[in-house]
């Protein structure tokens, strides 16, 4: 009967735990089962039956067929995975820059900084969607004047980088980027915010430091707030690559795949697959940042 | 006491043509940038008000840039009828508003486990969080779909009710149950952010609360959650907005019951007979108005929080 009382750290141990069961439950049922589930799903033929669901085995064929007979995926995935390699640079660069503008002191800074998380809220896939359409009654409306002004502009730019002898290749993508201005400020609210979150923690005393020395504010820059993102850019790097997942066609095929012509085991070799390839992206990308990236210890 | 070769610094420095022309040059370039930024995020929510007013007379009046000549309502009444406005809201609502409580309360408890209640195992299970940020969503769409299809927690359901499952689809539960225990949209996100800030507060203030008598308990909600609110803050806009615009669970898990995003995605076939093409967008974008317009008035209320508190989040690393 003389049990010991629990030590104080114990106890915070058992608390721990306490607090972490419905996280593990969560865990369990709703995330690594399924995850289980959806592996073997993939390499069999499922079909509904009555109070409840029939699994047949099938070998590796689900994968086969993906890329043999399917006429969509591998189309859709090259497509997914060039316009998520292409976006984040400039989604990721944009940000920075958009964090340092804000991080400086002005006036209005709080009616800017309001502005540049509304695409925060405003972001969403159903709106997405129809951005498209609005966009062409948008521009019929008013005359297509924004629309051409617009082109014109873009080509300008295109002739003039060309002319000044950078690579086709680098221009099409400045200009593409350019052209996409909106989409790409709409998808980066939460990293703007993340950069400004990092600015406002680096020490006044490094910069103190560095004009005492004599940098001006491009070696500063380069310098001092560069090395102090480099965290932030890896972390935004892996939200960018993660948030594009939300948006992009091959969610949309795996979807109907499943719940239209219920193919639910092709449906989760698609997406096996495709998990596949943004974890080898992840893994690369990261794998090449983290070399760059400055810790303090 | 500056000797005299720093006053003549400054007065070099402050009085140089050059630099003075160099600083107003960059405070001129910045204020472009920032406006034109500003511009293009606000200007598709201007045009949107816009046209939301416009009649059906004004679509191909090229003089009509942004105000309307014939100011109507008719479209907003169209799109409304057209989205079941009010009952998908409330339903929208309920959902944002219970998941993101109690989201708010299973993430922060978890995160404070992770970042001041340490067991044995609790960096390996913090791995796995991480890992299910990094998982697309797609990858557990189906068993997820029949999980709730045919839910059975352990046998538990049959044994109470005799009935070999029950089927969740088109309730709520689905929501409810994944957002109790942490597994909701994104919630690794806001475990993620909750444990930073919670490392970031002093360890010290917490055990002089030990030492008054605090249980862990209270410690948590006395003196942890109150020195949390930029963290709350964030999670919270977070989740109910992200919630609200979310389309895919609301489609996995409802078909019958009908949430505005949702409702939006299916509004072009509503509008079938609708046969012009530019007015039929342009009752679409009064629909995208509709969603977003509760989230626009909220942020509103909240933005200036928001921003405050997203200088002390401690989101980084």
């Amino acid at each position: 009967m003389f049990r010991k009382p629990l030590t104080l750290s114990q106890k915070k141990q058992w608390y721990g735990v306490l607090f972490v069961t419905p996280l593990i439950l969560g865990l369990v049922i709703l995330f690594l089962l399924p995850l289980i589930q959806s592996f073997r799903f993939s390499l069999s033929s499922i079909h509904l039956v009555e109070g409840g669901f029939a699994v047949d085995y099938k070998g590796w064929s689900n994968y086969s067929n993906l890329f043999t007979t399917n006429p969509d995926y591998p189309r859709r995935l090259t497509e997914s995975v060039t316009n998520m390699i292409v976006n984040v640079p400039i989604i990721i660069i944009f940000s920075l820059f958009a964090a340092v503008l804000l991080n400086q002191k002005f006036r209005g800074r709080a009616l800017a900084r309001a502005i540049f998380f509304l695409p925060v809220i405003l972001a969403s896939a159903a709106i997405a969607n129809l951005d498209i359409s609005s966009f062409v009654g948008g521009s019929t409306m008013s005359g297509g004047s924004e629309g051409n002004g617009g082109l014109m502009q873009s080509f300008e730019l295109k002739k003039m980088l060309t002319e000044s002898g950078l690579a086709p290749m680098f221009v099409d993508y400045i200009t593409g980027a350019v052209d996409r201005i909106y989409e790409i400020i709409s998808s980066s609210g939460v990293q703007i915010l993340i950069f400004l979150a990092g600015l406002q923690s680096v020490s006044p005393a490094l910069y103190e430091a560095s004009r005492i020395e004599g940098a001006t504010g491009y070696e500063i820059f380069w310098k001092v707030t560069f090395p102090m993102m480099t965290p932030l850019i890896l972390t935004n790097m892996v939200y960018s690559i993660i948030d594009s997942f939300s948006h992009n066609s091959i969610n949309s095929l795996i979807s109907e795949t499943a719940f239209k012509s219920f193919e639910f085991g092709q449906s989760a070799a698609m997406s096996w697959v495709y998990f596949a390839v943004v974890t080898a992206i992840l893994g690369i990308s990261t794998a090449i940042i983290s070399r760059k990236v400055f810790y303090y210890d | 006491m500056k000797s005299p070769a720093a006053y003549a610094d400054i007065i070099q420095y402050r009085f140089n043509p050059l630099e003075k022309s160099k600083l107003w040059l960059w405070k001129l370039v910045r204020t472009v940038l920032i406006a034109g930024f500003c511009f293009i995020i606000l200007f598709p929510l201007f045009l949107r008000l816009s046209v939301a007013f416009r009649s059906k007379v004004d679509i191909y009046d090229p003089t009509v840039l942004w105000i309307p000549r014939h100011f109507t309502l008719d479209n907003i009444k169209i799109a409304m009828e057209a989205t079941h406005y009010f009952s998908a809201l409330l339903n929208t609502f309920l959902i944002s508003a219970g998941t993101t409580i109690i989201q708010l309360a299973s993430c922060a408890l978890a995160a404070y486990a992770f970042a001041r209640l340490k067991f044995k195992g609790s960096g390996l299970l913090f791995g796995l969080v991480i890992f299910t940020i990094v998982v697309p969503p797609q990858t557990i769409m189906i068993p997820l779909y029949l999980t709730y299809r045919y839910f059975d927690l352990f046998g538990l359901v049959k044994l109470l009710s005799g009935k070999s499952s029950v089927n969740l689809i088109d309730t709520f539960w689905p929501f409810l149950i994944s957002s109790a225990t942490a597994m909701g949209l994104k919630n690794g996100l806001y475990i993620y952010i909750f444990r930073q800030f919670f490392r970031g507060i002093p360890k010290e203030i917490e055990e002089s609360a030990f030492v008054d008598g605090a249980g862990v308990l209270k410690t948590f909600y006395r003196i942890m959650l109150p020195n949390a609110v930029p963290a709350i803050v964030t999670v919270l806009l977070f989740s109910f907005v992200w919630q609200w615009n979310d389309s895919y669970y609301v489609s996995l898990f409802l078909s019958k019951v009908k949430v505005l995003s949702t409702q939006l995605m299916d509004m072009g076939s509503a509008l079938g007979k609708e046969p012009d093409l530019v007015y039929q967008s342009m009752l679409l974008n009064t629909g995208v108005l509709l969603l977003t317009a509760p989230l626009i008035i909220l942020y509103l209320f909240v933005q200036r929080y928001f921003v405050e508190s997203v200088e002390r989040t401690g989101i980084v690393g």
